[in-house]
């Protein structure tokens, strides 16, 4: 067996990281643009509020996200007998992983987002509504096509945030291969077992080529935003 | 179609105060800077709430309803066109709402700004006199009820003004709606305007018909004794064989002016600024100026400077020259007499003769 080649276990992991990176951008995205719009646009009673609740999850200790997370979503948290009655069960599980994954790349998805309409000139907006365009139809042929670049550089950063989530995923959905186990907490475990090495530099060589090509990808977007 | 408005307006210590109509045509709104001019273009396009008042085109109160139910084109002083789409998406944008009345078709408006071939490029591009073009084109687009215009052409150069001006005065002749423009340059409003309405501190000072405010001596403190002059209509006749300059006739006489680019037989607005008038009591000979027309004094306002303007008839057209109180005393001028008037043919600015 070479020592490049990945076990099953591994293989679950990396093919679940990628899973819940994916489904917790694409999951958060619609949300993600209205807070943004909001943010950056209205004014309203409560502003500094939602800004700081939107925030709150990237200087908190992961930890304490994943309790919440736990205490509000887990089968005897407080939205845990909803859940259930629909059929749902969010701790640990892989669904659970991609919320947990969700709620700390949303500030940095944004907070990317927001930037971008923040870039966006507001007479540009007056000026279609002059031509009669209503909000509804100004934000789909103005707004969103000129923030479009943001909303992919954010999603680049979500993922890579999501990919690399260890702190609250192992609170919330625990560390159970095959289910829950992402490629940081398989990391996580293999490293506790000795004589695993090649295991470890596999793992990691894999974390350091997914994030380092988000990374390329996430400033070749802000790039081509700045140009236009 | 017509715009009427009374509204009132006020935000913090400026108080908008407007009563106006605005008929099919061109009604210049003049007047300094912070005098209101935009806001109350914004106020007819809704882009301004908080109006109190009347807002109407054609009897149909607009007030509250919002700016994209409205149907007022509006042309800003930069273009703000679409990055993101090209020439012809931007033209195009509003096609995708569809308004549905007198439709402007997209063919009729790149024919008369000459956009075909701009059609592909990216605003990014274009110049700010095309750029600009294409704006007013997509204003047109949308099928407006009226058009306003606020300042199009300020952010642009003298030479690309002259470049955009004919197609302005194209347009004019070419759509039936009330359009409102606002400038402070005086030649832009001597070639355009059918009406003017004069705007100081917030409210419209004085407003009537082209001829009429400007050759009233006591608009002159609202224009600015720059900005103050009369336009003149005239005929382009035939070149004059012995000086070889431009020859135009108007209802009292003929001109003598420079280089002409209008085409025989067609008629001409001459801007000529009071400034640029000098009175005479007999007529001059051996002087070198070329236009010496014989009028009789109408009307002599003192203003507040040390100047008078004096308001003269030639034919049926009415002049204005500004002369210092000294020269008016000296030469004893007084209401109904007779007199010359000279103009250097060198003092017609080309900029100030439109069609």
């Amino acid at each position: 067996m070479s020592w490049i080649s990945f076990s099953s276990v591994e293989l679950q992991a990396v093919t679940l990281s990628l899973w819940v990176a994916m489904v917790s951008v694409i999951l958060s995205l619609p949300a993600a643009i209205a807070v943004a719009h909001l943010l950056a646009r209205k004014q309203f009673w409560g502003h500094s509020f939602l800004n700081a609740l939107v925030h709150l999850p990237l200087v908190l200790p992961p930890v304490v996200t994943g309790y919440v997370l736990l205490v509000a979503f887990g089968r005897k948290g407080i939205f845990g007998p909803v859940l259930e009655a629909f059929g749902l069960q969010l701790a640990f599980t892989s669904a659970g992983a991609a919320l947990a994954a969700a709620v700390m790349a949303f500030p940095l998805i944004v907070r990317s987002i927001r930037l971008a309409i923040e870039a966006v000139d507001p007479e540009l907006e007056e000026a279609a509504s002059t031509l009669g365009a209503s909000p509804l139809f100004i934000f789909f042929y103005v707004t969103l096509p000129l923030i479009l670049p943001g909303i992919l550089a954010g999603s680049v950063v979500g993922f890579a945030k999501a990919l690399g989530e260890f702190g609250a995923t192992i609170t919330f959905v625990s560390n159970i291969p095959g289910e829950t186990q992402t490629i940081a907490s398989a990391i996580y475990s293999l490293l506790q077992v000795p004589g695993r090495e090649f295991s470890v530099l596999r793992m990691i060589g894999v974390s350091i080529f997914l994030s380092f090509g988000a990374l390329i990808i996430s400033e070749f977007l802000a790039r081509k935003m700045v140009r236009r | 179609m017509t715009v009427k408005l009374d509204i009132k307006l006020q935000r913090n210590k400026f108080l908008l105060n407007v009563k106006l109509k605005a008929p099919p045509g061109v009604t210049v709104i003049f007047g300094p800077s912070g005098s209101g001019k935009t806001t109350l273009l914004r106020v007819i396009s809704g882009l301004e709430t908080a109006t109190q008042g009347d807002v109407s085109i054609d009897g149909v109160n607009l007030l509250g309803v919002p700016p994209h139910r409205r149907a007022v084109g509006y042309v800003f002083q930069e273009p703000r066109l679409f990055p993101h789409l090209n020439v012809l998406g931007n033209l195009k944008f509003p096609q995708r709402m569809s308004r549905g009345f007198g439709l402007q078709s997209l063919g009729e408006v790149i024919d008369l700004l000459e956009l075909e071939p701009l059609l592909h490029c990216y605003p990014n591009v274009l110049s700010g006199g095309e750029a600009q073009r294409i704006a007013l084109g997509r204003a047109l687009v949308s099928n407006p009820k009226c058009l306003c215009l606020d300042e199009p052409l300020s952010a642009l150069d003298q030479a690309l003004k002259e470049r955009i001006l004919p197609y302005l005065e194209r347009l004019k002749d070419k759509i039936q709606i009330p359009i409102l423009y606002v400038t402070h340059d005086a030649a832009e409003m001597a070639r355009l305007a059918d009406n003017i309405v004069l705007m100081r501190n917030g409210s419209n000072v004085l407003s009537g018909l082209v001829d009429d405010v400007l050759s009233d001596p006591t608009a002159v403190p609202f224009l600015g004794v720059r900005s103050a002059g009369t336009v003149v209509s005239a005929r382009v006749m035939p070149r004059d064989p012995i000086s070889g300059l431009a020859v135009v006739s108007f209802a009292g006489g003929k001109l003598f002016l420079p280089e002409l680019l209008q085409q025989e037989g067609s008629i001409i607005r001459i801007r000529i600024p009071a400034q640029d008038i000098i009175l005479a009591l007999r007529k001059p000979k051996e002087i070198s100026a070329l236009n010496i027309l014989s009028g009789q004094i109408s009307r002599i306002h003192q203003g507040q400077g040390p100047g008078v303007m004096v308001q003269f008839k030639v034919g049926k057209t009415l002049f204005l020259a500004r002369l210092t109180q000294y020269s008016a005393t000296r030469m004893d001028l007084k209401k109904g007499q007779n007199i010359f008037a000279i103009i250097k043919v060198s003092a017609f600015d080309p900029a100030g003769i439109g069609t």
